[in-house]
């Protein structure tokens, strides 16, 4: 397999929204089941395997909700969970263009579990790292530990944008609202707007946030409160493709334009919507937690009209 | 959408104790008096805190470890709701009366 180039951020974006590519929004879902990758075929498209030999494919990595530092029965080992995570990364048969991890990459914001996990990722052969917070990265200091590590080009407490292979790419923060909920706020919400005014509507769009930007289940706290607003910019796009972890379980869902894919973890499982009293580490049993963990892989092919999501469990 | 989570359930109790344990606050709702002195102890082996929403409030607790007691005077009436940073779905009440 070919190792693409290594080129800047700010190049690309020049480069790749000369293009305009067509993105019809057509999604080749895959989930494990039993071991095997399963395919559900959403759209039409070619299964990503043959993807992955595309020098034009854009291939990135979704990783989400490390929770380095975390204790319990649910998994006594998170680190060694999240170093096997990168490993089965940088084992793939292609160097991704970048992985982005979709929050909670610390469980209690400590200055040791930040540096910790910047050092991990650190080992990721990729050509950038993103991330986005989750609530458990501000947990006493509206993000300021977060941002003093990862925050580095971010506007407002966080939040930016990007652009790659024709795709725009917005990140968003979710997480500092102190609500039940994820909330955006006025003046992120006034970025979202400014930052896809000048994009053709033609153009890609693919939204981080940790918490999910839909109403998944309010009751635990997931979904954002505003969020709504912020899709409303993006209404005139082909394709929207939003991307979240939190809920540490795989939960995918088409409304109108947008697509939301939600990540599972590479720490500890949650429960089902409603199948437990409350949001909290389900303990499996012995031998089934990695069934529980993973990494998605998203590639798009330029000029074609798919996008397909791979989401693996953890070898 | 509807996005607002469900509501404290029951009345608050006159109590100036909350016991955080199984991933809430007990009593979910209490009352005191001006003046008063709440005091929170987590009684979970996971970290929690005790959090004003919204960022609008006067309570910042660290971190809690199991044991750990978080203290509080309410000088002021109203209604002030909170929340753990670390689990937000875990919310709490305080209703101070003169
Ligand atoms: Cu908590
Ligand atoms: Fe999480
Ligand atoms: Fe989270």
């Amino acid at each position: 397999m070919s190792v693409e180039d290594d080129q800047s951020p700010e190049g690309m974006t020049r480069r790749q929204l000369m293009r305009h590519t067509a993105w019809f929004g057509a999604a080749v879902v895959l989930t494990v089941a039993g071991g095997e990758v399963i395919s559900q075929v959403t759209g039409p498209g070619e299964a990503p395997a043959a993807l992955a030999n595309d020098p034009n494919a854009l291939r990135f990595i979704q990783i989400s909700d490390s929770h380095l530092g975390f204790k319990g029965t649910a998994n006594t080992a998170v680190e060694q969970s999240f170093t096997e995570a990168i490993d089965q990364i940088n084992a793939l048969p292609y160097r991704a263009d970048f992985v982005v991890h979709t929050g909670d990459l610390t469980h209690l914001s400590t200055p040791a579990q930040f540096d910790q996990v910047k050092q991990m990722m650190s080992g990721l052969n990729t050509g950038h790292v993103f991330t986005v917070p989750g609530e458990h990265d501000s947990v006493d200091d509206h993000g300021q530990k977060y941002r003093a590590a990862f925050g580095k080009g971010t506007a407002g407490d966080g939040w930016y944008s990007f652009d790659m292979h024709g795709v725009h790419f917005i990140a968003l923060v979710n997480t500092l609202g102190l609500e039940s909920l994820g909330h955006l706020g006025t003046e992120q919400l006034a970025f979202v707007q400014k930052d896809v005014a000048k994009l053709s509507s033609d153009t890609p769009i693919v939204v981080f946030s940790h918490i999910p930007l839909f109403a998944l289940y309010p009751k635990w706290g997931w979904g954002t409160n505003d969020a709504t607003q912020a899709l409303s910019y993006l209404k005139r796009f082909s394709s929207v493709t939003c991307l979240n972890g939190h809920i540490h379980q795989l939960f995918t869902k088409t409304e109108g334009n947008v697509t939301f894919h939600s990540a599972t973890t590479t720490a500890y499982p949650l429960p089902h919507p409603g199948e437990a009293p409350a949001p909290t580490p389900v303990t499996l049993p012995a031998g089934k937690l990695k069934d529980a963990l993973g990494i998605r892989e998203v590639q798009y092919l330029e000029g074609t009209d798919r996008l397909a999501i791979k989401d693996v469990k953890l070898a | 959408m509807s996005m607002s989570p469900a509501p404290a359930a029951g009345a608050p109790v006159a109590t100036t104790s909350v016991a955080i344990k199984g991933f809430a606050f007990g009593p979910q709702s209490i009352k005191v008096k001006v003046g008063a002195t709440v005091t929170w102890t987590n009684d979970d082996q996971d970290p929690h805190t005790v959090t004003s929403q919204n960022g609008s409030g006067p309570l910042k607790s660290k971190t809690l470890q199991n044991g750990d007691k978080f203290q509080y005077t309410f000088t002021k009436a109203g209604t002030f709701n909170y929340l753990c940073t670390i689990h937000p779905f875990m919310t709490g009440t305080v209703v101070v009366t003169a």
